[in-house]
């Protein structure tokens, strides 16, 4: 199925990244103005064309420094989005609406970070940081003082309760990152560049939670900027690159949910937020699983990949782990995962190189590129989106 | 086998850093400083709420009760952090989250049974353990007899 977009839709019309490292020796600031300028060049536009603007909340950069940096002249909408990495794609869904009401023609999301040379995520977090306040995770309050300190953890312990109920162990872990590190190994920009790995190298890595995770189930910690630039159909026609039309975003904030320690809702072994995506953007768009070519699911740990499979319906609960078997991910497969090796193969911009990767695969114009590609989902949870060829 | 836990319990140093409460939550590490595992309670539908909160979900009301609990539940999910080691905890260490009788869940640590001896479903009951500070936090063992 194709949807039909009017004039005035939002429209992805640039997209813009750095180079990913794990110490990218220089300042976030930096790191976001390259990869804005980045994207708006790729879109035709200038800074004085910039009028709105979003990040994430746990992002360290400020609007007014982005501004006095790039020459913008003035933002007219700007926002914050919460729910760290989960809340990913609800930078894209601010700016849709901002440009879709009119409040802005030029909105720039992005994300940028030294999130391995400076602050790591991957540490034990026992005391308040620039990630405790405004994320939506009660961590530091309800985790901290039982030793548990680290997104491993308290990812892991819903893991444990999935993993329980539908009798898997972490092998069935290993085809997830095995694919996603295939992928990356084809993609020069990936971290993991002509680096695959196997399911023995999976298995023999060292537990980081047991008996949940292990090292090559984790994303990695990386140093990067991303940036894209929302702007409506009407005014890319006359910009450089095809758009790629946001179908529809959303966020995802249902009752006893909380980012990363989201152990209050009833059934542990449902992805909560996920089902409300789901809803949301199938419900918007008049699409279904079937009309999607590549699923860019947010990949912090390889069993968000099973939940988005099937918050999303491309399987039932419970069939993940033999969906992913059956090699439905890989890119000749039915819903190809993450062309650019996702958050464990590429790098870890906090989901943000997921959205550059989709609008890639739309274009056409990936390394990894899938076919016929008409319809791309960007799963994180918290929030989710479905970007469009026009 | 893995070292277990009930060794290092009793000798739980006061290593362990204590929780920082928020306005709303005091009460209930005010009870675990003193032995006390207290849940809230909406005073008006007698609703029982975890994390503790100003009002009601289920009836608005911003009347709230903290009664003590029985201390009893059963094992909702289980993990052990390996990486990072945070040598302020003891090793292993268990984490747990306690589905408890009143009907809330809460994360804690479970002491006295091996690793390789947790099972969801598990039966389990409140005991305390010393922080920094000079604090209490409510931890969890295997209610003896009862293991399911």
């Amino acid at each position: 199925m194709k949807p039909t977009f009017h004039a005035k839709k939002a429209v992805i019309a640039g997209i813009g990244q750095t180079e990913f490292s794990k110490d990218s020796g220089r300042s976030e600031l930096q790191l976001a103005c390259e990869a804005i300028k980045l994207a708006l060049d790729d879109a035709g536009l200038t800074p004085a064309d910039v009028d709105g603007m979003s990040t994430f909340t746990i992002d360290n950069n400020e609007d007014v420094d982005l501004v006095r940096s790039l020459g913008i002249r003035n933002l007219r909408f700007s926002s914050r989005a919460p729910h760290g990495g989960g809340g990913s794609m609800a930078t894209i869904a601010h700016g849709m609406a901002a440009v879709e009401a009119g409040l802005s023609n030029a909105f720039v999301c992005f994300r940028a970070m030294n999130e391995r040379s400076g602050a790591r995520f991957g540490i034990a977090h026992l005391a308040p940081n620039s990630n405790s306040k405004g994320s939506g995770s009660g961590f530091l309050e309800w985790s901290m003082p039982f030793g548990a300190a680290s997104p491993a953890a308290w990812t892991g312990i819903q893991a444990q309760a999935y993993m329980a109920r539908y009798g898997l162990t972490n092998a069935d872990f290993a085809p997830i990152s095995v694919q996603l590190r295939k992928n990356a190994a084809t993609n020069p920009l990936a971290w993991y560049f002509q680096k695959p790995i196997t399911i023995d190298d999976h298995q023999s890595s060292r537990w980081i939670v047991e008996p949940i995770f292990r090292l090559l189930d984790c994303c990695q910690e990386s140093d990067g900027g991303v940036a894209i630039v929302i702007t409506t159909a009407e005014r890319a026609r006359d910009l450089r690159q095809k758009p790629a039309v946001i179908a529809h975003a959303t966020q995802a904030v249902p009752f006893e949910t909380e980012t990363v320690t989201n152990f209050y809702h009833q059934d542990l072994t449902a992805f909560d937020s996920g089902l409300h995506c789901a809803k949301e953007l199938w419900g918007r768009t008049g699409l279904s699983p079937r009309d999607i070519q590549v699923g860019m699911l947010y990949d912090h740990f390889t069993i968000a990949v099973f939940w988005h499979l099937e918050a999303m319906g491309f399987c039932k609960p419970g069939e993940a782990a033999g969906f992913v078997k059956d090699g439905h991910l890989a890119l000749d497969g039915s819903i190809p995962i993450s062309p650019n090796g996702g958050l464990i193969g590429e790098a870890y911009i906090h989901g943000m190189n997921l959205v550059t990767e989709a609008v890639r695969q739309i274009r056409g114009t990936a390394t990894n590129q899938v076919k016929n590609v008409e319809n791309v989902l960007l799963s994180a949870g918290m929030s989710g989106a479905i970007l469009s060829r026009c | 086998m893995m070292a277990t836990p009930e060794m290092t319990a009793s000798r739980e140093t006061a290593r362990r850093p204590q929780p920082i409460p928020s306005r709303d939550s005091l009460p209930f590490w005010e009870g675990a400083a003193r032995g006390e595992l207290l849940g809230q309670r909406c005073a008006d539908c007698k609703l029982f709420r975890h994390p503790p909160r100003p009002m009601c979900p289920s009836c608005q009301s911003v009347k709230w009760e903290w009664l003590q609990l029985t201390g009893r539940g059963k094992i909702a999910a289980w993990m052990l952090p390996v990486h990072p080691r945070i040598p302020l905890f003891d090793d292993p260490l268990v984490c747990v989250l306690v589905d408890l009788d009143e009907g809330i869940r809460i994360f804690s640590n479970l002491y006295e049974c091996a690793p390789d001896q947790v099972r969801n479903g598990m039966a389990v009951e409140v005991f305390f353990v010393p922080t920094a500070g000079d604090k209490q936090v409510p931890v969890f063992r295997p209610v003896r007899g009862e293991r399911s």
